[in-house]
């Protein structure tokens, strides 16, 4: 059988940042897979460098749409080490508070995606739905749905009320029902357990061996979380399981971040319970002394990592970011190799939620034939939910089914 | 004694000169700075024997006279280790770790994009993370670097 390559890329809607991909493919079969990244450079290491610390926050907190606060937090935490800064206890417990309902809105939006690109639209609709209780949550507490700008170098620069503790525990609550009730349909229904079992498939020697990162990797049995192993804000303060699971596959990244919805949602009542009076933020020279420290955080993707070098300026002389993507995309590329072409879009999205509202296409040359067919990302789409309704697997009834339980 | 003291004294037990050159900074963080040509050795002892299995990434640095390299490895318990090496400038060669790392692939073609190092053992392959037309030795993250100012014109095939 001749062999058909297509490029898709680099707009593309299943990922954060624009990246080509090119297919190999024989037949239907994925022969090979390769990934040209950088187009979304923007130089921030760079411009960090030429801005001021304070600066810095709000520039790192817009490296992500989504991680927005991980990666605010992540460099604060260097730049405070460096600083030797005593951060008070409560804006610790904050910072702690506003990661993990980033995480839980995070991982919502992923199981909205990961529905949608099944065909499954209306586990969609409810979990964004849901994901609306989460965001007013963070917009009352921080006044911005994304980049929520809660961190200063120092502290935090809001506090948390009384009152808006009490709705952050209500929200907890009705958010727990919703995914338990996720988490029994992802677990009873046939037609959702056979479209991603065996999807996507990263053994767990592979997992390691590629340094996977986040639910990629824990979906793999590798039991690793930065707020476990190297703790911080207050998470050395709260107890919590860190949601591993064997099954290796799109399915097991599902359950390990529906697993991890739940252990948010608890992390979220033991901080409220357990926060300490007193201030929220000290004030910190804004010429940080020279020094170099490495700071870590699980964003809800993985590990992300920031490294920053000080001079003794009010500048700093280096900051690096290894966001938690750049770890996992070099794992798609195994989790593709001989697989069909109608999993590639649940698959990338299995890795990366970001989704764009942009036209995007799909060019497709014919080996052999110069003229290029093109085949726009909405045809992909339906192709792929074509491909399982003629092998069995259709949404329609179960769509339907939880319309009616749900009205 | 601390885990993280009885790694600093192995390394010192194994590679003598690397006395007083490694320090640990607070809890789970140890620095070592090492020399480029017995970086491959010490690097081996710490992934295969004192259990640094997970690599988080290769930072660059312009140090001026020198160019800098951080290679951060962790442990499962958190404890990372920043094991530093310093290149010649006009001449960066390090040696590449994807034999134990094969994810390292892209963090070194980024070291080798932004700040010129050149990295032996390394295959060929897509460069990352600047355009196909980025010129050739312009590395953006080297300190004496400067963005072109921005014209007004906009470019067009016409």
């Amino acid at each position: 059988m001749h062999k058909v390559v297509i490029p898709i890329g680099p707009q593309h809607p299943a990922l954060k940042e624009p990246e080509s991909f090119s297919v190999t493919l024989s037949g239907e079969r994925i022969m090979k897979f390769s990934a040209r990244l950088g187009y979304n450079h923007r130089g921030i290491e760079k411009a960090c460098e030429e801005r001021t610390y304070i600066q810095d926050v709000y520039l790192t907190e817009r490296i992500c749409g989504i991680c927005s606060h991980s990666h605010s937090t992540c460099f604060v935490q260097a730049v405070e080490e460096i600083a030797g800064a005593p951060i008070p206890k409560r804006a610790l417990y904050i910072r702690t508070l506003v990661g993990e309902l980033e995480r839980i809105h995070s991982h919502l939006l992923w199981l909205g995606v990961a529905g949608h690109e099944v065909g499954f639209d209306t586990l969609l609709m409810y979990t964004w739905r849901d994901r609306e209780v989460v965001m007013d949550i963070l917009a009352m507490l921080t006044g911005n749905r994304v980049n929520y700008g809660i961190n200063t170098i120092g502290g935090v620069r809001r506090n948390v009320t009384a009152e808006q503790a009490k709705e952050i525990l209500k929200a907890m609550d009705t958010l727990e029902e919703r995914t338990k009730y996720y988490i029994q349909i992802a677990t009873k229904e046939t037609t959702l357990i056979q479209r991603l079992s065996g999807v996507g498939v990263l053994s767990n020697k592979d997992a390691v061996k590629l340094g996977a990162v986040g639910p990629t990797a824990r979906a793999s049995g590798v039991d690793r979380d930065v707020r476990r192993d190297d703790p911080y804000a207050a998470y050395a303060d709260v107890k919590f399981k860190v949601v591993t699971d064997n099954h290796n596959d799109v399915y097991g990244r599902t359950l390990v971040r529906a697993g991890e919805l739940l252990e948010s949602y608890s992390i979220v009542r033991q901080i409220i319970k357990n926060m300490p009076e007193g201030p929220i933020v000290v004030k910190v020279p804004r010429k940080i002394p020279a020094g170099e420290a490495v700071s870590r955080y699980e964003a809800p993707r993985g590990e992300d990592m920031h490294y920053v070098k000080s001079d003794g300026t009010e500048k700093p002389e280096r900051v690096k970011v290894r966001a938690p993507t750049l770890a996992n995309i070099q794992t798609v590329a195994r989790m593709l190799e001989d697989r069909q072409l109608a999993d590639l879009p649940i698959v990338i999205a299995a890795i990366d939620p970001c989704f764009s509202c942009t036209d995007r296409l799909t060019g497709v040359r014919r080996a052999g034939k110069r003229k290029k067919d093109v085949l726009k990302w909405e045809e992909l789409h339906s192709y792929s939910i074509q491909y399982y309704r003629e092998h069995g697997i259709d949404f329609t009834d179960l769509n339907k089914k939880m319309m009616k339980a749900l009205k | 004694m601390t885990k993280e003291e009885s790694i600093q004294s192995e390394l010192i037990k194994k590679f003598g000169f690397l006395e007083g050159r490694t320090r640990i900074q607070r809890p789970r963080r140890i620095f070592a700075e090492v020399p480029l040509d017995s970086f491959k050795d010490i690097f081996e002892y710490a992934v295969q024997k004192l259990g640094f299995v997970i690599l988080s990434t290769i930072t660059g640095l312009d140090e001026g006279a020198a160019l800098g390299f951080i290679y951060h490895v962790g442990r499962e318990d958190g404890i990372m280790l920043n094991i530093k090496v310093k290149a010649d400038r006009v001449n960066p060669v390090i040696k590449t770790i994807t034999g134990y790392f094969p994810a390292a692939d892209i963090y070194e073609r980024e070291l080798m994009d932004l700040l010129g190092a050149k990295v032996q053992g390394l295959p060929e392959g897509k460069r990352y993370p600047l355009s196909d037309d980025w010129p050739p030795g312009e590395y953006p993250l080297r300190k004496d670097w400067k963005k072109e100012p921005e014209k007004d014109e906009v470019k067009t095939n016409a």
